[in-house]
């Protein structure tokens, strides 16, 4: 097989992985989105918090240690023990659940019924907000995020390629791994939605709220859990892309590229965040590889977006999205 | 002869009509300066089927809801079973037992009809999210029981054609239907119907009044329905509550409520002054 074929191959796998963790970013949104028709800017503010705070009570840090120590002037910034991973990533599913039920009692139980406009605005403060809170809580230095997962080249696959194609590839474990994570996560989320009380509760909610109500489900109950949900893929999103490049503030803006995914696979779908997350990973990567160098490269910055818009004129309600029918 | 409005007697086709379920007592709802129910009493005994009628505007719907925790009235109390009701969530209200349809059809347009009744269920299960992910145990045994109140009610109300339709396709008659079918999978102590046979051709609400009478006769279920059409409630109710502009102007049997004159005036028009 000539190079050219074999490097493009190569991308594309790569591009794949890449685009696992833009469909983990993804479904965070399109899960809040169903249920209760609010655009979540937060999502991967949330993704940065909740890998924060991983590290955070991982490393034993002391939470607020600047304010205290700016207040008491003391000097602590540790505890000065080491949580293993496991127990550190269920306090942190506990607190993301406190911050669900927080987010629901504070700002959207006042916004019931008000203009969509005014509930993503809400979410734009939230994710400002959070941000700060985070950078207070953890401080603001690049950390570094190891939860176990195997890194570095794959031998086995570079090995195998390498005997057939006299080429090997290079795929690296963490995105291997990320991608077995994504896949479970998916697989759980489904039969979440499918087969228990709260996933069946949680379609009803997102289909008809004076329906669910009249049949006994709780509103409140309901969006605490989603956001709960949504918390919970944030933080698998956080480890992976921590687990990647490190757990810094940039991690934010790097959420914003679930945008064009959503646009992609429509808001409303978990199926189109996944395959609009692959479309979008393997895209940028394969037009970098291949365009890129005639238009001087740096395209991944921008072909996401174009893709997207492109989409939007000749299918605005994406791949997978609910056809939009207005009857007259 | 037995005092009907009392409750405690069985009716000429062998109903036993109960105790008092539900109680209202001077209920008062304005919404800003507007009266919508001004100083209601009436009570719905169990077993027996009560309507509500009047007019548009009359404030029937308001009426249900409050009975349904979607309205707090400002002034009056909600007796159910022998205790005062607190002010309560219609979601509450819910899982007390009450259950009810709409006027304008509230169902879950994007899941199947088997879904939709089935979710009518929630509050008849108690096993854990994770042995339900898990499909074990309890969680298994619970599903097949819901399951089998469900079919039962698909087959009582002939709607086996259309189980796995998704809503959103269905006729506005069988999409009724459906509403009613959830609202009966509750197994409700009270079931409220708003306007069931609102919209419906001739035949359509024959086969919906032959559906209540059924349910009421087969399950014994309590039955508050308002209705604007006046035929087809005398038919079917044991007794009627008129209401007409928030107030209360007649309270009895068909035939008592079918001989008040103010009934027949707010019917015919007479000019109120």
């Amino acid at each position: 097989m000539p190079d050219q074929v074999l490097f493009a191959m190569e991308v594309m796998l790569n591009g794949l992985m890449a685009g696992v963790l833009y469909a983990l970013v993804a479904l965070g949104f399109v899960l809040i989105y169903k249920a209760s028709g609010i655009f979540n800017y937060a999502q991967g503010v949330m993704a940065l918090f909740s890998a924060l705070t991983l590290v955070g009570i991982m490393e034993g840090q002391v939470p607020f240690s600047h304010l205290i120590n700016a207040i008491f002037g003391t000097d602590i910034h540790h505890f000065g023990w080491h949580v293993p991973a496991l127990v550190a990533i269920i306090l942190t599913i506990a607190v993301m659940i406190l911050f669900a039920w927080l987010v629901q009692k504070v700002i959207f139980r006042h916004l019931v019924n008000q203009e969509p406009i005014l509930l993503f605005m809400a979410t734009i403060g939230l994710a400002y907000f959070l941000e700060g809170f985070g950078d207070l809580m953890w401080g603001s230095e690049i950390k570094r995020l190891d939860v176990g997962l195997p890194q570095g080249i794959n031998e086995w696959i570079d090995l195998t390629t390498f005997e057939a194609f006299g080429y090997g590839f290079f795929i690296d474990n963490l995105d291997i791994s990320a991608t077995i994570v994504a896949i479970f996560l998916v697989a759980g989320l489904i039969v979440f939605s499918q087969y228990t009380k709260q996933g069946r509760a949680l379609r009803a909610v997102a289909d008809d709220h004076q329906a669910a109500l009249s049949v006994g489900i709780s509103l409140n109950f309901i969006w605490v859990l989603v956001w709960s949900v949504a918390g919970f893929v944030a933080l698998v999103a956080g480890i992976m892309w921590g687990a990647k490049s490190g757990v810094q503030f940039s991690l934010s803006l790097i959420a914003l590229k679930a945008l064009p995914v959503l646009m992609l696979g429509g808001f409303t779908s978990i199926p189109g965040a996944i395959v609009g997350g692959l479309i979008i990973g393997v895209g940028e990567k394969l037009f970098e590889f291949l365009i890129g160098p005639m238009v001087g490269g740096a395209t991944e910055n921008w072909f996401a977006y174009v893709l997207a818009l492109v989409f939007l004129v000749f299918r605005p309600q994406g791949l997978f999205g609910e056809k939009i029918i207005e009857r007259v | 002869m037995n005092d009907m409005s009392q409750g405690n007697y069985t009716t000429a086709d062998g109903r036993k009509i109960g105790n008092t379920l539900m109680e209202m007592k001077n209920i008062t709802l304005r919404f800003g300066g507007v009266v919508a129910i001004k100083d209601i009493s009436f009570d719905i005994h169990e077993g027996e089927i009560r309507a509500i009628i009047g007019p548009n505007g009359a404030g029937k719907s308001s009426m249900l809801n409050v009975v349904s925790g979607f309205y707090h009235p400002q002034e009056g109390e909600v007796w159910f079973r022998g205790e005062k009701r607190p002010p309560m969530k219609p979601y509450e209200v819910a899982r007390l037992g009450i259950a009810r349809t709409f006027q304008n059809i509230a169902l879950f347009e994007g899941m199947s009809v088997l879904d939709n009744i089935m979710t009518g269920r929630l509050n008849h299960m108690k096993s854990s999210m994770f042995s339900q992910m898990l499909w074990k145990g309890k969680a298994e045994r619970e599903e097949v029981e819901n399951r089998e109140v469900v079919e039962k009610v698909i087959d009582f109300l002939e709607i086996q054609a259309i189980r796995k339709t998704p809503v959103g396709r269905l006729p506005y008659g069988l999409k009724k239907r459906v509403e009613l079918a959830r609202a009966l999978a509750a197994e409700p102590k009270l079931l409220l119907l708003d306007e069931p046979m609102a919209g419906m051709n001739v035949e359509e609400k024959e086969d919906m009044s032959r559906f209540i009478l059924d349910v009421n006769d087969e399950f014994g279920t309590t039955i508050a329905l308002i209705e604007h059409d006046m035929g087809v409630v005398m038919d079917l109710s044991d007794r009627v509550v008129v209401m007409d502009y928030g107030k209360k102007i007649g309270d009895g049997t068909p035939d008592e409520v079918r001989n008040n004159q103010d009934v027949i005036d707010a019917y015919l028009g007479v000019s109120h002054d």
